[in-house]
């Protein structure tokens, strides 16, 4: 947990750093429940959600006699644990080639993602192949071509501005036949709003099932951290286009808070695999609730 | 689902007194509403409260107008306050400046701005100035690559160095070669960072002093939360920013980030990028932003959004057929699923202004509305072609088995099948000139 801890520090202090020193271990009035409140809506958790946290805290407070803000404190951490869950073991395994597809709007670092989850399996001993799906953007082949040479993955690649399903269909019947076991499928960044690209990712989607007739095992979510309100929106359309397995959240490493992590788990049950803390390739780390809470009460 | 402040804003009224003011007790109330609103419309804490403070001072014992009630009245407060927040239509200023005028484009990874560079040059070659872009993003993978592919495509003259030399000198030198090329303007794309990394923040200030650029402009995703504070100020006290541009403004963000933004740093908000395509790009016109963020309708963005569903060759079709009284269920359910197409009912109708409120009156839900399309749909997807063209054969029998067909009973075929009748006579009155002139419209539409 060591990268997980130092790249969460900023995040920590930022955070509950603020509880901390807003809570002391003083006498709980209606300024404890508020400053709560601030904390909670500064870090992105969403107003109507951060309500629902303080009320529930507010109830406990009261049922079990608590008298001062240490006692809330820790009742708080308990909350937010609750509302998180270990993410699910990835279903990428017992079976020759396992697709995972990796969706999400522009500029939310798919591409890095995707370099840096190739990074990780390779060091798993997993035989990992890349889909340059991004057809669209200027370089996005070139971008990942980069990422294969570095983590040392081969790339299927088509021309820029073709097809992406062809593509697609192209790397999952190369990856059966040469043997790997993943197939990692970048694809073009798309607001989840643009109905025509919605329906060009279902069909991306519907391809990867042509060759392995289960696939895509995971549909990966990428979620830019300093993202507010629309995460949620965004996880929604996606779940419902493409049937969303999981989330990485990126660009954890500044000072954005990462409350989303609450509000789209709380929402769309939908958990976070990843975290993204920061540009290099060891710099994605698995999502751990328990660590993530507890790290951001780390006082020092 | 977000409620609109309009429309929470008069159920809060509704409850209170109509008295000819609003008095304290009204607006301290109101407000927590525009708090809420402005919160979930991903506008910062501290800004948030710095706002609702100003608007209380000028709600209070403000004379409501005849025409407006308490709820409109605050409305219509926290409306104009909005757009002085937001601030004039941006301009760029390139006073006290030498040619090439240099503008610098800076920002946190995968807000936009090497799409936004070649977005600028186009804009400014259509005001008539050549411009010259240098590649100066040496860190991410392929982002020199993809400035000179867009480069290329629009036909912009650019310089780079690939990824070997450092970011400062690959300016001076490129500087040089704009000078040469006797372009306009210089667009300069820099790599991503967080505000916070110390060392690219010291790079971003030498090229500064490199370069001294004309616009200094941060380039940010609309979708940002709470962050956009810090990184609006940290940007700003490291560099010192000239200006905002604001992408993927296309999406459904309320954009609360950029009353943040502009809130936290004082300077204009200059461009709105609006897609991937090179000519997404416009100048910023505060009015509709704020209408956005208040979620009072955006009629601008709907009609954008069915420009984009429609393309202009169906639409003469349509018309034609409409004036000949050719307008089967087939076209009827073609047009449902291009009204579909534009995004979800309840977003659409929420762009219309007075929408939200008129749904409330009527108790109609968004996801009625949505159901009672999607049934219509499956009515009409239960016809045969030869029915759907010519709906007066539907007898007993052919009528059971769409019901059946579709999961629903005869009646609500009935019912579709008298609505779709209502709506070809109103149109052949249409036709016949009856209809009230439409503001707006062309005289001819309808012959």
């Amino acid at each position: 947990m060591g990268i997980f801890r130092s790249g969460m520090s900023k995040t920590r202090q930022s955070f509950f750093g603020r509880i901390a020193t807003l809570l002391g271990g003083s006498k709980i009035d209606d300024e404890t429940w508020e400053d709560i409140e601030t904390v909670l809506i500064q870090a992105d958790v969403g107003v109507n959600t951060s309500q629902k946290i303080v009320e529930e805290l507010r109830s406990r407070a009261g049922r079990e006699g608590m008298r001062n803000t240490d006692q809330v404190q820790k009742a708080l951490r308990e909350v937010l644990m609750g509302m998180l869950k270990t993410p699910p073991v990835m279903n990428i395994s017992g079976r020759d080639l396992s697709i995972i597809l990796v969706v999400g709007v522009n500029g939310s670092g798919k591409t890095t993602s995707i370099g840096k989850l190739a990074y990780r399996l390779n060091l798993a001993g997993r035989k990992v192949m890349l889909a340059a799906g991004d057809t669209f953007r200027a370089a996005a082949i070139e971008q990942i071509q980069k990422w294969g040479e570095r983590v040392n993955a081969p790339v299927v690649a088509g021309k820029a501005g073709s097809d992406p399903a062809a593509v697609v269909y192209d790397a999952t019947a190369a990856a059966k036949a040469r043997d790997y076991e993943i197939l990692l499928v970048d694809t073009a960044g798309r607001l989840h709003t643009n109905f025509n690209l919605m329906g060009e990712l279902a069909k991306i989607k519907a391809v990867c099932s042509r060759v392995i007739p289960d696939a895509p095992h995971e549909v990966l979510l990428v979620l830019d951290g300093t993202t507010g309100q629309n995460a949620l929106e965004q996880a929604k359309r996606f779940q419902e286009v493409v049937d969303v397995t999981g989330v990485i959240v990126t660009k954890l490493d500044g000072s954005a808070k990462g409350g989303m992590v609450f509000s789209v788990f709380n929402d769309l049950k939908l958990p976070v695999q990843y975290v993204g803390l920061g540009e290099g390739m060891d710099n994605l780390v698995l999502f751990n609730p328990e660590n993530f809470v507890l790290s951001l009460f780390d006082e020092n | 689902m977000f409620e609109s402040l309009s429309q929470r804003l008069q159920a809060t009224f509704d409850r209170l007194s109509n008295g000819g003011k609003l008095t304290e007790n009204d607006v301290n109330t109101a407000m927590r509403d525009v708090r809420m609103a402005l919160l979930e419309a991903d506008v910062a804490l501290p800004v948030v409260k710095d706002f609702v403070n100003r608007i209380k001072e000028r709600a209070i014992g403000a004379d409501i107008t005849k025409s407006l009630k308490p709820g409109q009245q605050v409305v219509k407060i926290v409306h104009e306050e909005l757009i002085t927040t937001l601030g004039e239509p941006g301009r760029l200023n390139f006073s006290g400046s030498t040619k090439p005028y240099v503008i610098m484009l800076i920002g946190l990874q995968g807000s936009g701005k090497t799409t936004t560079a070649a977005k600028l040059a186009v804009y400014l070659r259509r005001e008539g100035r050549q411009p010259f872009m240098i590649a100066a993003d040496t860190y991410r993978p392929a982002a020199v690559d993809q400035l000179i592919t867009l480069s290329k495509q629009i036909g912009v003259p650019y310089y780079e160095e690939g990824t070997r030399a450092s970011p400062p000198d690959i300016v001076s030198r490129g500087l040089k070669a704009a000078k040469d090329a006797n372009a306009a303007v210089c667009i300069i794309d820099t790599a991503g960072r967080l505000q916070i990394d110390d060392r690219l923040m010291e790079e971003l200030e030498e090229i500064k002093r490199r370069a001294n650029p004309a616009e200094i402009l941060l380039v940010a995703d609309a979708m940002t939360g709470q962050e956009a504070v810090n990184i609006a100020q940290g940007f700003n006290q490291r560099v010192g920013i000239t200006g905002l541009i604001l992408t993927k403004i296309d999406g459904d963000a309320r954009g609360g980030a950029a009353i943040s933004m502009r809130a936290v740093t004082n300077v204009p908000i200059k461009f709105l990028g609006t897609g991937e395509k090179i000519d997404g790009f416009e100048v910023f016109h505060p009015d509709r932003l704020a209408d956005r963020i208040l979620g009072m309708g955006d009629i601008m963005t709907l009609i954008e959004k069915a420009e984009a569903a429609y393309d202009e060759a169906e639409a003469e079709k349509l018309q034609k057929k409409l004036m000949e009284n050719q307008f089967t269920l087939q076209d009827f359910l073609e047009q449902l699923q291009k009204i579909r197409r534009m995004g979800p009912i309840s977003q659409i109708m929420n762009m219309i202004p007075g929408m939200s409120q008129l749904q409330m009156q009527n108790q109609m839900d968004q996801e009625t509305v949505e159901k009672r399309i999607k049934r219509v749909e499956a009515i009409i997807n239960s016809m045969t072609r030869t029915e759907r063209n010519n709906p007066k054969i539907l007898n007993a029998s052919r009528k059971k088995r769409i019901a059946s067909g579709s999961g629903v009973e005869v009646r609500d075929v009935n019912d579709l099948l008298k609505q779709f009748r209502q709506m070809q006579d109103m149109m052949g009155q249409i036709r016949k000139g009856r209809f009230p002139k439409i503001p707006g419209l062309p005289p001819n539409l309808f012959g």
